[in-house]
């Protein structure tokens, strides 16, 4: 087990390195100096209960929110001053809690705006739709099980289609580290079984930080847990380890 | 494996429906209004057309971006005022205004006590950079207000509110610097282009040409931008801001091109209503102006590049034979027919003519729904795990 006491030099085996990140919103710590640590090819899962800072911190990582103090580097580069487009073109790719789609394009469309080509204003006007476009969206839509509706509207998807969509479109970005909020939640037993076994395809050479409620769901994939609470951790370490914490079993898995 | 997308089997940007519906619209106006109208009506459909890019410009950045101006009468009359100083110049030769304190100056600089001519008025004798700047100046002023709004994330309402105050703050000025722009009553009595006389039958014939000419290039734009990937881009902006922007998107970059560009469209409208209708005053400006302009694209449908130009003649034809039978009426036609734009078909003449009359002409017309319709309801919402 790899203990807590890192110094500022051994950062560079990792590929995310929190340290001391704080946010207040007119002085409420929501996250209160955090410190983890996230390899290379790790799947992370965060749990904590409501309000615990969960969201909050893949907010702080992605840019979404600033950071009061603290660092969050990435890859040794310091993502704090970055801008959110800055972040997600250094290889932090993030899918929201609510499917975050967009509704009026078609499946095909929505992979295709993000692919990583012509993302300059120039860039979208000359961007021609190439074979390797279309081999990759059709790669991509055949990864999350939507290979037979890339001409549909994205509006007319299930709600369990539409966030396998939205982990299509973190997929075709190819990011290093890929960051899903509740990519479960609201789902069927058989849609849960399959996003699992889809996540388990796609973290090959990826880091993955997973928030995720569902206990079952989250022993199927994580490879490490931290537990939140009150924007600190509570406890990190395997999902066994976790479990058998009594300070979690008092605030998170009691209840 | 499935078919790859249909839309990509489009080698060109525009889509055979649309050919056709850009063909007719040329069609009826080279030919048909031409050929129907006397010359005085006919002006009158000039006249309108400069409106027609106005609302062109707003089809793209409102319909398709989401971003709505309150204020695109102020490009309108930048576009304008810029021919109208070049116009004004040329018809102020110092042979015209011998009688002058001051000759070879515009008349209302004269009678405002201004002896010579200001610096920023030199350049607009050339021709060149009077094009260049119809085109240019509104395009330079709607990137420094998109760059401090859009960087700072000001969207929605506020910024509406903003580009109205803009149109406000911009007819105050023009008002309030008579010496220069000619105030209240504006730049006036423009006779020719190069020589040549502006104000026959013949040439105002000449003007309507050119003028559907260039609508018809903007269109042709307008359509390559909304088919190219940034136009996809525009609409999934307006859905999802966030998504686009955690995509990789600097957001804003892509709200100021679109903003400029409909403020460059606006500004050739508005030198060609000065070239046609002989000049140009600060009534073309103000928040009014502006507001009408906002309801012809929202009467023709605001997601339709087409729709913005048949709504601007619709509700221009609309108000000149109202209020040629009950001038005080007209204000309230307008505004019902803004409200009932809203409550009853909020997708304008576009969408009444894709719902009622397109499905009933077929598949060159665009009848069959542009997209796939959406699934039967007994289809199973995800595929059951039968392995």
């Amino acid at each position: 087990m790899n203990a807590n006491v890192i110094t500022d030099s051994m950062n560079k085996d990792f590929v995310l390195a929190v340290e001391g990140l704080t946010v207040s919103f007119d002085g409420f710590k929501a996250v209160n100096d955090l410190s983890f640590y996230v390899d290379e090819n790790e799947i992370r899962v965060i749990i904590g209960p409501n309000g615990a800072g969960k969201t909050t911190v893949l907010d702080l990582i992605c840019g979404r929110t600033r950071a009061t103090a603290g660092s969050i580097r990435f890859k040794d580069r310091e993502l704090t001053k970055m801008k959110e487009h800055e972040i997600v073109r250094a290889g932090v790719g993030r899918k929201f809690q609510n499917p975050s789609i967009y509704e009026d394009l078609t499946v095909f469309e929505n992979l295709e705006i993000s692919y990583p080509k012509g993302r300059t204003v120039l860039g979208a006007l000359t961007f021609r739709r190439d074979a390797a476009v279309k081999e990759r969206v059709q790669e991509v839509a055949e990864t999350i099980f939507l290979a037979d509706q890339l001409d549909q509207r994205a509006e007319y998807l299930s709600h369990g289609q539409k966030q396998w969509l939205e982990i299509g479109m973190l997929l075709i970005q190819d990011p290093e580290l890929l960051m899903l909020d509740e990519p479960v939640a609201g789902m069927s037993v058989s849609e849960r079984k399959k996003t699992a076994e889809l996540l388990n395809r796609i973290i090959k050479d990826r880091s993955v930080i997973v928030i995720e409620h569902d206990m079952k769901f989250v022993e199927d994939i994580a490879h490490k847990v931290t537990v939140l609470h009150q924007g600190k951790i509570l406890s990190e370490g395997s999902m066994a380890k976790v479990q058998a914490d009594p300070k979690v079993v008092e605030v998170y898995l009691g209840h | 494996m499935t078919t790859p997308a249909p839309t990509s089997g489009r080698t060109f940007f525009l889509r055979r429906q649309d050919m056709i519906g850009i063909a007719i619209l040329a069609v009826l106006l080279m030919v048909v209004l031409p050929l129907t109208l006397d010359n005085f009506r006919l002006q009158f459909v000039g006249k309108y057309l400069t409106y027609a890019f106005v609302a062109l410009g707003l089809a793209l950045c409102w319909g398709y971006a989401g971003i709505l101006s309150l204020g695109q009468g102020v490009f309108f009359g930048l576009g304008g005022y810029c021919m109208a100083m070049f116009l004004k110049l040329e018809a102020s030769s110092v042979e015209n205004t011998k009688i002058q304190t001051t000759p070879g100056i515009p008349d209302f600089m004269d009678w405002n006590q201004i002896t010579a001519l200001p610096w920023f008025w030199e350049p607009f004798r050339s021709f060149g950079f009077t094009t260049l700047a119809v085109v240019a100046v509104p395009a330079l002023f709607a990137l420094i207000i998109g760059f401090a709004l859009f960087k700072r994330r000001v969207g929605g309402v506020y910024f509406a509110i903003i580009t109205q105050a803009l149109a406000a703050i911009m007819t105050i000025l023009i008002i309030g610097q008579q010496g220069y722009t000619g105030g209240i009553n504006g730049i006036t009595d423009l006779r020719t282009l190069h020589g040549w006389d502006i104000r026959t039958d013949s040439a105002k014939t000449i003007l309507y040409f050119v003028c559907v000419g260039l609508l018809i290039a903007c269109i042709l734009l307008a359509y390559y931008v909304k088919s190219s990937k940034l136009g996809r881009l525009l609409v999934a902006m307006r859905d999802k801001e966030d998504r686009v922007r955690f995509s990789g998107y600097d957001v804003s970059s892509f709200k100021i091109f679109v903003f400029c560009l409909a403020a460059s469209l606006s500004a050739i409208g508005g030198a060609m209503f000065t070239l046609q209708v002989g000049f140009m005053s600060p009534s073309f400006v103000g928040i009014v102006p502006s507001i009408e302009m906002v309801i012809y694209t929202a009467v023709g449908g605001r997601l339709s590049i087409l729709g913005a130009v048949y709504g601007t003649l619709v509700v221009n034809w609309a108000k000149t034979s109202f209020s040629e039978s009950f001038p005080e009426l007209w204000l309230f036609g307008l505004g019902g027919l803004f409200i009932a734009v809203v409550l009853i078909f909020p997708n304008g003449l576009a969408g009444l003519w894709q719902t009622y009359v397109a499905p009933r002409l077929g598949p060159l017309f665009g009848g069959q729904a542009r997209r796939a319709a959406p699934p039967p309801a007994s289809e199973p919402v995800a595929p059951a795990v039968a392995e």
